[in-house]
Protein backbone atom coordinates (compact mmCIF):
# COMPACT_ATOMS: atom_id res chain seq x y z
CA UNK A 1 0.00 0.00 0.00
CA UNK A 2 2.49 2.13 0.83
CA UNK A 3 4.53 1.44 -2.72
CA UNK A 4 0.65 3.13 -4.34
CA UNK A 5 0.83 6.13 -2.42
CA UNK A 6 4.93 7.09 -3.10
CA UNK A 7 5.47 8.59 -6.59
CA UNK A 8 6.50 5.50 -9.34
CA UNK A 9 9.89 6.17 -11.18
CA UNK A 10 10.50 6.37 -14.66
CA UNK A 11 11.42 2.94 -14.42
CA UNK A 12 8.71 1.59 -13.03
CA UNK A 13 6.52 3.60 -15.27
CA UNK A 14 8.06 3.19 -18.57
CA UNK A 15 7.89 -1.09 -18.45
CA UNK A 16 3.71 -0.45 -17.17
CA UNK A 17 3.30 1.48 -20.24
CA UNK A 18 4.84 -1.17 -22.20
CA UNK A 19 2.61 -3.52 -20.54
CA UNK A 20 -0.43 -1.35 -21.76
CA UNK A 21 0.39 -1.60 -24.96
CA UNK A 22 0.66 -5.21 -25.00
CA UNK A 23 -2.53 -5.74 -23.40
CA UNK A 24 -4.06 -3.54 -25.86
CA UNK A 25 -2.77 -5.64 -28.65
CA UNK A 26 -3.66 -8.64 -27.06
CA UNK A 27 -7.08 -7.69 -26.84
CA UNK A 28 -6.91 -7.29 -30.74
CA UNK A 29 -6.48 -3.74 -31.21
CA UNK A 30 -4.14 -0.91 -31.98
CA UNK A 31 -3.24 1.12 -29.15
CA UNK A 32 -3.49 5.04 -29.79
CA UNK A 33 -5.62 7.38 -28.75
CA UNK A 34 -5.72 11.00 -30.89
CA UNK A 35 -7.85 8.86 -32.87
CA UNK A 36 -10.78 9.29 -30.69
CA UNK A 37 -11.20 12.94 -31.01
CA UNK A 38 -12.30 12.14 -34.95
CA UNK A 39 -14.70 9.35 -33.37
CA UNK A 40 -15.97 12.25 -30.71
CA UNK A 41 -16.56 14.60 -33.65
CA UNK A 42 -18.54 11.90 -35.37
CA UNK A 43 -20.57 11.32 -32.30
CA UNK A 44 -21.17 15.02 -32.38
CA UNK A 45 -22.87 14.66 -35.73
CA UNK A 46 -19.13 16.15 -37.87
CA UNK A 47 -20.52 13.50 -40.43
CA UNK A 48 -23.53 16.17 -41.64
CA UNK A 49 -20.90 18.84 -42.71
CA UNK A 50 -17.59 16.79 -43.75
CA UNK A 51 -17.61 13.14 -45.48
CA UNK A 52 -14.52 12.79 -43.71
CA UNK A 53 -16.25 12.10 -40.35
CA UNK A 54 -18.96 9.75 -42.06
CA UNK A 55 -17.94 6.55 -40.11
CA UNK A 56 -19.31 3.81 -38.20
CA UNK A 57 -18.18 4.77 -34.53
CA UNK A 58 -19.76 1.72 -33.12
CA UNK A 59 -17.37 -0.09 -34.90
CA UNK A 60 -14.51 1.83 -32.30
CA UNK A 61 -16.41 1.42 -28.61
CA UNK A 62 -13.46 -0.33 -27.30
CA UNK A 63 -11.65 2.84 -27.15
CA UNK A 64 -14.40 4.94 -25.87
CA UNK A 65 -14.80 2.46 -23.45
CA UNK A 66 -10.68 2.95 -23.13
CA UNK A 67 -10.81 6.80 -22.77
CA UNK A 68 -14.11 6.34 -20.08
CA UNK A 69 -11.12 4.42 -18.02
CA UNK A 70 -8.90 6.63 -18.20
CA UNK A 71 -11.39 9.49 -16.73
CA UNK A 72 -12.35 6.99 -14.31
CA UNK A 73 -8.59 6.09 -13.61
CA UNK A 74 -7.55 10.00 -13.18
CA UNK A 75 -10.33 10.51 -10.64
CA UNK A 76 -9.17 7.63 -8.71
CA UNK A 77 -5.62 8.90 -8.41
CA UNK A 78 -6.45 12.25 -8.00
CA UNK A 79 -8.55 11.35 -4.94
CA UNK A 80 -7.12 8.09 -3.72
CA UNK A 81 -3.68 7.55 -4.99
CA UNK A 82 -1.68 10.81 -4.74
CA UNK A 83 -1.87 12.28 -1.71
CA UNK A 84 1.15 14.16 -2.61
CA UNK A 85 1.16 15.87 -5.90
CA UNK A 86 4.78 17.51 -5.05
CA UNK A 87 6.93 16.67 -8.36
CA UNK A 88 10.71 16.82 -7.52
CA UNK A 89 11.74 18.87 -9.84
CA UNK A 90 15.68 20.51 -11.33
CA UNK A 91 16.07 23.65 -9.08
CA UNK A 92 16.55 24.95 -12.06
CA UNK A 93 13.34 24.62 -13.70
CA UNK A 94 11.63 26.01 -10.20
CA UNK A 95 13.81 28.93 -10.81
CA UNK A 96 13.46 29.83 -14.27
CA UNK A 97 9.19 29.50 -13.71
CA UNK A 98 9.47 31.27 -10.53
CA UNK A 99 11.58 33.86 -12.43
CA UNK A 100 8.81 33.57 -15.08
CA UNK A 101 6.13 34.23 -12.75
CA UNK A 102 5.15 31.13 -10.95
CA UNK A 103 4.34 30.81 -7.66
CA UNK A 104 4.15 27.56 -6.10
CA UNK A 105 6.40 25.90 -8.87
CA UNK A 106 5.86 21.64 -8.13
CA UNK A 107 3.81 21.79 -5.15
CA UNK A 108 1.39 20.32 -7.41
CA UNK A 109 0.90 18.45 -10.89
CA UNK A 110 -0.12 21.51 -12.85
CA UNK A 111 0.43 25.10 -12.54
CA UNK A 112 -2.61 27.39 -11.21
CA UNK A 113 -1.44 29.85 -13.59
CA UNK A 114 -2.69 27.38 -16.78
CA UNK A 115 -5.10 24.86 -15.05
CA UNK A 116 -7.21 26.41 -12.17
CA UNK A 117 -10.78 27.06 -12.65
CA UNK A 118 -10.26 31.44 -11.59
CA UNK A 119 -8.04 30.79 -15.18
CA UNK A 120 -10.34 29.36 -17.50
CA UNK A 121 -12.86 32.50 -17.15
CA UNK A 122 -10.45 34.62 -17.52
CA UNK A 123 -9.84 35.47 -21.45
CA UNK A 124 -5.78 35.10 -21.58
CA UNK A 125 -6.35 31.75 -19.94
CA UNK A 126 -9.18 30.25 -22.25
CA UNK A 127 -7.60 31.56 -24.87
CA UNK A 128 -4.16 29.72 -24.27
CA UNK A 129 -6.37 26.18 -23.26
CA UNK A 130 -8.41 26.23 -26.07
CA UNK A 131 -5.94 27.16 -28.54
CA UNK A 132 -3.33 24.37 -27.63
CA UNK A 133 -6.22 22.38 -27.41
CA UNK A 134 -7.00 22.36 -31.30
CA UNK A 135 -3.24 22.04 -31.94
CA UNK A 136 -3.00 19.31 -30.04
CA UNK A 137 -6.33 17.81 -31.73
CA UNK A 138 -5.24 19.10 -35.54
CA UNK A 139 -1.61 18.54 -35.54
CA UNK A 140 -2.33 14.83 -34.08
CA UNK A 141 -4.68 13.85 -37.05
CA UNK A 142 -2.39 15.70 -39.57
CA UNK A 143 0.49 13.37 -38.10
CA UNK A 144 -1.65 10.44 -37.90
CA UNK A 145 -0.78 9.94 -34.53
CA UNK A 146 -0.11 10.92 -30.61
CA UNK A 147 2.52 10.18 -27.70
CA UNK A 148 0.81 7.05 -27.81
CA UNK A 149 0.50 5.91 -31.45
CA UNK A 150 3.57 7.44 -32.67
CA UNK A 151 6.04 7.63 -30.04
CA UNK A 152 5.18 4.41 -28.66
CA UNK A 153 3.93 1.93 -31.08
CA UNK A 154 5.23 3.66 -34.17
CA UNK A 155 8.87 3.82 -33.05
CA UNK A 156 8.55 0.12 -31.55
CA UNK A 157 7.13 -1.45 -34.61
CA UNK A 158 10.35 0.67 -36.21
CA UNK A 159 7.91 2.67 -38.25
CA UNK A 160 9.74 6.14 -40.43
CA UNK A 161 6.82 8.35 -40.30
CA UNK A 162 7.00 7.51 -36.37
CA UNK A 163 10.46 8.99 -36.40
CA UNK A 164 9.25 11.92 -38.34
CA UNK A 165 6.35 12.24 -35.93
CA UNK A 166 8.52 12.28 -32.96
CA UNK A 167 10.90 14.76 -34.12
CA UNK A 168 7.58 17.16 -34.88
CA UNK A 169 6.97 16.74 -31.51
CA UNK A 170 10.11 17.75 -30.64
CA UNK A 171 10.56 20.98 -32.20
CA UNK A 172 7.20 22.32 -31.64
CA UNK A 173 7.58 21.49 -27.88
CA UNK A 174 10.92 23.19 -27.78
CA UNK A 175 9.51 26.30 -29.34
CA UNK A 176 6.85 26.05 -27.08
CA UNK A 177 8.82 25.60 -23.94
CA UNK A 178 11.88 27.74 -24.83
CA UNK A 179 10.25 30.88 -27.05
CA UNK A 180 5.93 30.69 -26.63
CA UNK A 181 5.57 29.64 -22.56
CA UNK A 182 7.97 32.90 -21.94
CA UNK A 183 6.21 35.25 -24.27
CA UNK A 184 2.89 34.16 -22.33
CA UNK A 185 3.81 34.18 -18.72
CA UNK B 1 -19.80 -6.95 -22.63
CA UNK B 2 -16.81 -7.73 -24.00
CA UNK B 3 -15.10 -5.00 -24.37
CA UNK B 4 -15.36 -4.19 -20.65
CA UNK B 5 -11.68 -5.04 -20.49
CA UNK B 6 -10.61 -1.73 -22.53
CA UNK B 7 -12.66 0.60 -19.69
CA UNK B 8 -10.30 -1.70 -16.92
CA UNK B 9 -7.03 -1.76 -19.32
CA UNK B 10 -8.07 2.36 -19.14
CA UNK B 11 -8.37 2.99 -15.81
CA UNK B 12 -4.71 1.20 -15.17
CA UNK B 13 -3.26 3.06 -17.85
CA UNK B 14 -4.12 6.13 -16.09
CA UNK B 15 -3.29 5.22 -12.76
CA UNK B 16 0.31 4.45 -14.28
CA UNK B 17 0.57 8.21 -15.78
CA UNK B 18 -0.58 9.83 -12.59
CA UNK B 19 1.21 7.78 -10.58
CA UNK B 20 4.40 8.39 -12.49
CA UNK B 21 3.83 11.93 -13.26
CA UNK B 22 3.84 11.54 -16.51
CA UNK B 23 0.51 13.92 -16.85
CA UNK B 24 2.28 16.26 -15.12
CA UNK B 25 2.67 20.11 -17.13
CA UNK B 26 5.73 20.48 -15.06
CA UNK B 27 7.86 17.20 -15.79
CA UNK B 28 7.08 18.17 -19.52
CA UNK B 29 8.14 21.33 -19.28
CA UNK B 30 11.73 20.02 -17.56
CA UNK B 31 11.55 17.38 -20.58
CA UNK B 32 11.37 20.24 -23.40
CA UNK B 33 14.32 22.57 -21.56
CA UNK B 34 16.86 18.94 -21.19
CA UNK B 35 16.35 19.44 -17.41
CA UNK B 36 15.42 16.28 -16.37
CA UNK B 37 15.75 12.41 -17.55
CA UNK B 38 12.69 11.37 -15.85
CA UNK B 39 10.16 11.68 -18.97
CA UNK B 40 13.12 10.11 -21.15
CA UNK B 41 13.36 7.56 -18.98
CA UNK B 42 9.52 6.71 -19.41
CA UNK B 43 9.25 7.29 -22.72
CA UNK B 44 12.77 5.42 -23.59
CA UNK B 45 11.97 2.73 -21.02
CA UNK B 46 8.41 2.01 -22.62
CA UNK B 47 9.72 2.25 -26.53
CA UNK B 48 12.75 -0.79 -26.06
CA UNK B 49 10.34 -2.84 -24.08
CA UNK B 50 8.01 -2.46 -26.47
CA UNK B 51 10.25 -3.07 -29.42
CA UNK B 52 10.98 -6.28 -27.74
CA UNK B 53 7.06 -7.29 -27.40
CA UNK B 54 6.94 -5.48 -31.69
CA UNK B 55 9.62 -8.55 -32.30
CA UNK B 56 7.56 -11.55 -30.46
CA UNK B 57 4.32 -10.39 -32.20
CA UNK B 58 5.92 -10.39 -35.43
CA UNK B 59 7.69 -13.67 -35.07
CA UNK B 60 4.04 -15.02 -34.42
CA UNK B 61 5.30 -16.39 -30.43
CA UNK B 62 2.60 -14.09 -28.90
CA UNK B 63 -0.77 -14.31 -30.78
CA UNK B 64 -3.98 -12.08 -29.90
CA UNK B 65 -6.27 -13.39 -27.51
CA UNK B 66 -8.53 -14.74 -30.43
CA UNK B 67 -5.81 -16.63 -31.11
CA UNK B 68 -5.34 -13.85 -34.61
CA UNK B 69 -0.98 -12.87 -35.26
CA UNK B 70 -0.85 -9.04 -34.08
CA UNK B 71 0.44 -6.91 -36.65
CA UNK B 72 0.52 -3.24 -35.90
CA UNK B 73 -1.52 -1.05 -38.36
CA UNK B 74 1.45 0.38 -40.27
CA UNK B 75 1.65 4.04 -39.76
CA UNK B 76 0.58 6.59 -42.99
CA UNK B 77 3.03 7.61 -44.44
CA UNK B 78 4.35 11.65 -45.73
CA UNK B 79 6.69 13.56 -44.77
CA UNK B 80 5.23 17.24 -44.84
CA UNK B 81 1.66 15.48 -42.92
CA UNK B 82 4.16 13.67 -39.85
CA UNK B 83 6.62 16.51 -39.58
CA UNK B 84 4.52 19.43 -39.92
CA UNK B 85 1.55 17.70 -37.91
CA UNK B 86 3.91 16.80 -35.57
CA UNK B 87 5.43 20.07 -34.68
CA UNK B 88 1.41 21.96 -34.17
CA UNK B 89 0.92 18.84 -31.79
CA UNK B 90 4.05 19.39 -29.95
CA UNK B 91 3.32 23.36 -30.05
CA UNK B 92 0.34 22.25 -28.20
CA UNK B 93 1.60 19.47 -26.14
CA UNK B 94 4.60 22.08 -24.86
CA UNK B 95 1.76 24.54 -23.63
CA UNK B 96 -0.33 22.55 -22.35
CA UNK B 97 1.12 19.49 -20.63
CA UNK B 98 -1.78 17.47 -22.30
CA UNK B 99 -1.47 14.94 -24.91
CA UNK B 100 -4.20 12.62 -26.36
CA UNK B 101 -4.73 9.89 -23.78
CA UNK B 102 -3.67 12.11 -20.43
CA UNK B 103 -6.24 15.21 -21.31
CA UNK B 104 -8.68 12.33 -20.75
CA UNK B 105 -6.93 11.47 -17.25
CA UNK B 106 -6.13 15.10 -16.39
CA UNK B 107 -10.41 15.46 -16.32
CA UNK B 108 -9.96 13.52 -13.75
CA UNK B 109 -7.97 15.97 -11.74
CA UNK B 110 -8.06 19.20 -13.09
CA UNK B 111 -12.14 18.81 -14.99
CA UNK B 112 -12.99 22.58 -15.76
CA UNK B 113 -9.40 23.35 -18.04
CA UNK B 114 -9.04 20.20 -19.30
CA UNK B 115 -12.53 20.48 -20.75
CA UNK B 116 -11.74 23.51 -22.39
CA UNK B 117 -9.15 21.60 -24.28
CA UNK B 118 -10.46 18.74 -24.65
CA UNK B 119 -12.54 21.02 -26.47
CA UNK B 120 -9.92 22.56 -28.57
CA UNK B 121 -8.75 19.39 -29.54
CA UNK B 122 -12.25 18.18 -31.07
CA UNK B 123 -12.59 21.49 -32.61
CA UNK B 124 -9.06 21.45 -34.15
CA UNK B 125 -9.78 17.46 -34.84
CA UNK B 126 -12.89 18.41 -37.17
CA UNK B 127 -11.06 21.21 -38.61
CA UNK B 128 -8.85 19.04 -39.79
CA UNK B 129 -10.96 16.54 -41.09
CA UNK B 130 -12.76 19.71 -43.20
CA UNK B 131 -9.75 20.54 -44.54
CA UNK B 132 -7.93 16.89 -44.73
CA UNK B 133 -7.88 16.60 -48.84
CA UNK B 134 -6.43 20.32 -49.48
CA UNK B 135 -3.74 19.44 -46.80
CA UNK B 136 -0.49 18.86 -48.29
CA UNK B 137 0.93 15.05 -47.61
Amino acid sequence: MDFLLQPWPWFIGGPLIALSLFLYFYFGQNFGASTNFETLCTMAGAGKVSDYFKKDWKQRDFALLFVVGLIIGGFISANFLVPNPTIDLNPTTVQELTDLGFANVGESYFPAEIFSDDIVFSLKGFVILILSGVLIGFGTRYAGGCTSGHAITGLSSLQLPSLLAVIGFFIGGIIATWFIIPILF
Amino acid sequence: MKNIKFLLLGIFFAIVLSKSQAISWYRFYEMFKFQSFHMFGIIGGAVVISAIIMQLFKSGKIKDINGNKIVPKPKKKGVISTVFGGTLFGLGWGISGACAAPVFVILGFKFLPALIILLGALIGAFIYGLIAKKLPN
